[in-house]
């Protein structure tokens, strides 16, 4: 979510509060305690396949998906609102005369099943008079009937409200008293209850949560006319409200100073230093452009994986399904089929899972039945695999998709969207202690901000929440108006050290956009601290007159 | 069914009214229709049709505020729904910036429906694909594109009497040409109101021709530019500025258009004197609805004018402590230009570059508003009022606060569509100097 986003949400921004309406309906907070049962899915299920082999489909899958969200959103000492919304239905997905076709309804009714799998198969017909080639499903065996559960400890949806609004009163409270001039703070507690069958024979039942504490803290220095924002440190996580615990090992304080979180999140803790850091950040020198190493902290860096690595080893987009809107990729197939391209330096192995505990991607099954595994996009630097799903595995050689099938909602048909993809921890022992003794003229960044990349993943530009000199392997002062710009095999190849598995942490994108009409999915990064060498930083200080 | 006429509208939303014993009652009913189809790599990918409509209703007993949703209308679900908000309102804490529920307001209505837009059928959408996959597949080039359209109605009614109802079209349509080898790229848009002025035939030969055009581009050093912006490529840029309109924020000293020392900058001239940008719900081309999203009647009114800010957007509440009259927000942005095409202004550049459009616009500093993002899929190097050739992209590190302090011309305004922005707008083409690009771009 970038600040547009946040400010749409909050009513900071122009227009009032709006929520859209991929969220679904408004629903009182009991709603969301209570689940379809699995023999009435199944039922269902037995409907839509029913009706779409006897229609003439040679494959279909029918999702029933209830999706319930809750939202609280406060600023200083006020709750701006409160939000719980429900959507639940059917989304039925048929091949037939070797072609997709999608049909959705809210109806559970048999009979409203039934005829959404007739449309389904209509709209498949007549999208085959344009197709040049029939879909090719990559194989693979039904797995009966069975389930999965995030491993949460706590449900937020049972978390009593009061409870949840105590806690971002008494964040903002803190916040204040530390010298914040505004705080925005929110929770985005999500549960997909998702059941899935196949014509292969799946039955899958699966209960998936998700949670997540932003907040932005404002310092406004009324003499100056000048404002500085620090957003909050926390990472969005397939967590239960046990991410909001604060256990003091999970709280790592950086060379500098900076207080990071690994798996659980101090909330309180960390809106004290915001406000401290955002009124810093109104007299922090400013940055002198040129070339810098640049030390990128898990909390960074996550984004920056996400936007280089992420997006342009999607295999959608290197075909160009996504060239109207999102993009293609420089990672193209020849890339890959030649065996030797560089990506990275030696230093750098990306994989892909969807499988990690307590990501937001992590999922015992995906959108089209596959069970959910890891593997290697870059290894020792080199480009060798994508992301894929069962209608593309074959162009890859592949005998079995990897499981990258997602849909935001019952109603959307699935696609291929990002897993979890993660810069893995160097081999040798190291730690961001060691890493900065080494650095002689650099610069340390700690938290997401500003991002932007071209529609073919070489060229972008980062910003941050935290940035710092680094002089002779010793943080000297923090800096402002920081921003670098990369050209991704570049800036991936200047990689000269990652931190060991003991640095090991997870940011991630809660609402990451895709597709016309557009869709969106949650996605975890994990990394450990890592070095750049020579990147171009650029001064984002203007002045209006 | 989904579209229900204003007589039927108006029984649902008295029932609900009716049906509240809080202290007051706000109900809108929508609905849409709406189609859509998708194709890649010259063939169609998905295509699909969505139906829905819902009540929404929001009571207050003090300043306790309660919200439900329904999609379903028989009494015994209007009277649910209205029970549920009324719920949620017990247990709602107090909101201290409580607001009543607007008075009856005089909503004159606005041009939104367009009867031949209401009429698109799923073999129009098929029609619109293949007059862009058609002459690339000759042409050995390959189409990506996006086609939508949409009719729905809106209706709101409240227990001090307010009523409206309204229905309204639209049709959004977006192309990307490719040449088979990847080395070239051209784009084109359309949103428009009355679909009857939209020829997909005709439109993808810009694309078709910003495809071929841009192949094999030259690369030139980044730095400060004339550039000719069209339409769609300045458009994102100004609407992420409105983000600053915002007087709370403004007022609180967290906008490019807080004044140092407090307060706000209304009233100052902050732009070129050739920017007068307004809102006009009635305006021919690009109409809104006659009421926001808090149901105030929207009315023309100034937002820049001879660079002059004019407006600053006071949510109910901040103009309430405030002491400024609350009035309806705009939802459209209309940008006053000449009479000159792109073309026209490229042929009185004697260097600039072309920018077909901009991408992935992002805040780099709310303080000054600067903007960072890239150019895509046409960007050209212009000589002595001539296009020369095709120059590889650059990302630009802007502010549109600069940009239009730094207006050479502006030519006449189009319809733009963009679906990061909430609003309408009718943007001219414009030329820019020092114009910021701060690195290149290897993407086509």
């Amino acid at each position: 979510m970038d600040r547009r986003d946040f400010l749409k949400i909050t009513g900071a921004g122009l227009g009032s509060l709006t929520i859209p309406s991929i969220y679904g309906r408004a629903v009182a907070a009991e709603v969301l305690l209570t689940k379809i049962d699995v023999a009435t899915k199944k039922r269902l299920a037995d409907v839509a396949l029913h009706a779409a082999k006897s229609g003439g489909a040679s494959y279909c899958d029918v999702r029933i998906g209830r999706y319930l969200r809750q939202f609280v959103i406060t600023r200083e000492d006020k709750v701006q609102n409160v939000v719980n919304t429900e959507s639940s239905g059917i989304g039925i997905r048929v091949i037939a005369k070797g072609s997709w076709g999608f049909a959705a309804t809210s109806d559970l009714s048999n009979e409203a099943v039934a005829k959404a799998a007739g449309e389904a198969i209509a709209i498949a017909k007549a999208n085959a008079r344009l197709r040049t080639e029939p879909v090719q499903l990559a194989p693979t065996k039904g797995v009966g009937e069975v389930s999965w559960t995030t491993p949460i400890i706590k449900n937020a949806m049972e978390v009593p409200l009061k409870d949840k609004v105590d806690l971002l009163l008494g964040v903002n409270a803190a916040a204040m008293q530390a010298g914040a001039s505004f705080i925005n703070s929110i929770l985005f507690l999500v549960n997909e209850q998702k059941y899935f069958a196949s014509t292969d024979g799946s039955y899958i039942d699966q209960d998936v949560h998700r949670i997540w504490a932003p907040m932005q803290v404002t310092a406004v220095d009324q003499k100056t006319g000048k404002f500085r924002i620090r957003a909050g440190l926390s990472a969005p996580r397939g967590m239960g409200f046990e991410y909001l615990d604060g256990k003091a090992e999970d709280k790592i304080t950086l060379p500098g100073g900076a207080v990071v979180y690994r798996d659980s999140y101090d909330m309180k803790e960390d809106a004290i230093a915001a406000a401290k850091q955002a009124k810093e950040k109104l007299t922090a020198q400013s940055v002198k452009p040129g070339k810098y190493d640049l030390m990128l902290d898990p909390s960074h860096l996550w984004l920056t994986i996400h936007e280089s690595v992420g997006h342009p080893t999607e295999l959608d987009r290197v075909l160009g399904y996504e060239a109207n809107y999102a993009g293609t990729s420089f990672a193209t197939i020849d890339k890959w089929k030649s065996k030797d391209f560089k990506y990275g330096s030696d230093k750098v192995t990306i994989f892909a899972d969807k499988v990690q505990k307590g990501t937001l991607g992590a999922v015992g099954y995906d959108d089209e039945g596959i069970k959910t595994q890891r593997w290697d996009l870059i290894k020792d630097g080199v480009l060798v695999n994508y992301q894929v799903i069962r209608d593309q595995a074959h162009i890859l050689g592949l005998k079995e998709s990897q499981g990258c099938c997602y849909a935001d909602n019952w109603s959307s048909v699935q696609f291929q969207r990002m897993a979890n993809v993660s810069l893995a921890p160097g081999k040798d022992k190291l730690s961001p202690d060691d890493m900065i003794k080494n650095i002689e003229n650099g610069i340390y960044i700690v938290g997401d901000g500003s991002f932007s990349i071209d529609q073919q993943r070489y060229n972008a530009q980062f910003g941050g929440q935290l940035f710092y000199e680094i002089k002779n392997g010793k943080v000297t002062q923090p800096l402002e108006d920081v921003a670098y710009q990369i050209r991704t095999p570049e800036f991936w190849n200047s990689c000269a050290a990652v931190c060991d598995q003991g640095d090991f942490r997870f940011g991630g994108s809660f609402f990451d956009g895709k597709g016309q009409p557009g869709q969106v999915s949650a996605v975890s990064h994990g990394s450990s601290t890592a070095r750049f060498n020579g990147a171009n930083v650029i001064n984002t200080a203007r002045s209006l007159g | 069914m989904s579209m229900y006429t204003e007589q039927e509208a108006k029984a649902i939303l008295d029932k609900a009214i009716k049906a509240s014993k809080a202290d007051q009652c706000t109900a809108t009913l929508t609905g849409a229709s709406g189609g859509n189809i998708r194709y890649a790599l010259n063939s169609v990918s998905t295509s699909g049709y969505v139906s829905d409509a819902d009540l929404a209703i929001e009571v207050a007993f003090g300043k306790r505020i309660g919200t439900a949703t329904i999609n379903a209308f028989d009494d015994k679900s209007i009277e649910a729904v209205v029970r549920r908000a009324e719920e949620l309102a017990q247990l709602a804490p107090e909101n201290p910036e409580f607001v009543p529920a607007i008075e009856k307001q005089t909503y004159k209505p606005t041009g939104t429906f367009i009867g031949k837009t209401a009429a698109v059928t799923p073999e129009y959408r098929a029609q619109v694909a293949a007059d862009c996959i058609e002459p690339c597949r000759k042409d050995k080039l390959v189409a990506a594109g996006f086609f939508t359209d949409t009719q729905n109605f809106a209706a709101i009614a409240n227990s001090k009497g307010n009523f409206g109802y309204q229905t309204a079209t639209g049709m959004d349509f977006t192309c990307t040409v490719r040449t088979g080898d990847g080395h070239g790229s051209g784009w084109v848009a359309r949103n428009l109101a009355d679909i009857g002025k939209f020829d997909a035939k005709s439109d993808i030969k810009t694309a078709i021709q910003k495809a071929k055009g841009s192949a094999d581009a030259k690369a030139l050093e980044p730095g400060k530019y004339t550039v000719i912006m069209e339409p769609a490529a300045t458009a994102g840029l100004i609407s992420f500025m409105m983000f600053g309109f915002d007087a709370r924020q403004a007022d609180e000293g967290r906008s490019f258009l807080s004044k140092k020392g407090g307060g706000n900058k209304l009233g100052e001239k902050l732009f070129d004197e050739r920017v007068t940008l307004y809102a006009d719900p009635w305006d021919a081309e690009a109409a809104v609805l006659p009421w926001d999203n808090d149901g105030l009647a929207r009315e023309r009114m100034p937002i820049i004018t001879k660079g002059k800010v004019d407006f600053l957007q006071y949510s109910r509440y901040w103009a309430q402590k405030q002491g400024k009259k609350a009035i309806g927000q705009p939802g459209n942005l209309i940008m006053v230009g000449g009479d000159k095409s792109t073309m026209d202004l490229v042929k009185g550049t004697k260097k600039g570059v072309l920018v077909t459009r901009t991408w992935y616009i992002r805040l780099v500093d709310p303080q000054t508003v600067l903007l960072t993002g890239l150019t895509r899929d046409g960007t050209f190097y212009i000589e002595n009022g001539e296009i020369k050739y095709p120059i590889k992209n650059f990302r630009f590190n802007e502010s549109p606060a600069i940009m239009l302090n730094n207006i050479e011309e502006i030519g006449k305004p189009v319809r733009v569509g963009d679906d990061e922005s909430p609003f309408v707008m009718m943007i001219p083409p414009m030329k820019v100097r020092d114009f910021t690009f701060s690195s290149l771009s290897d993407a086509v």
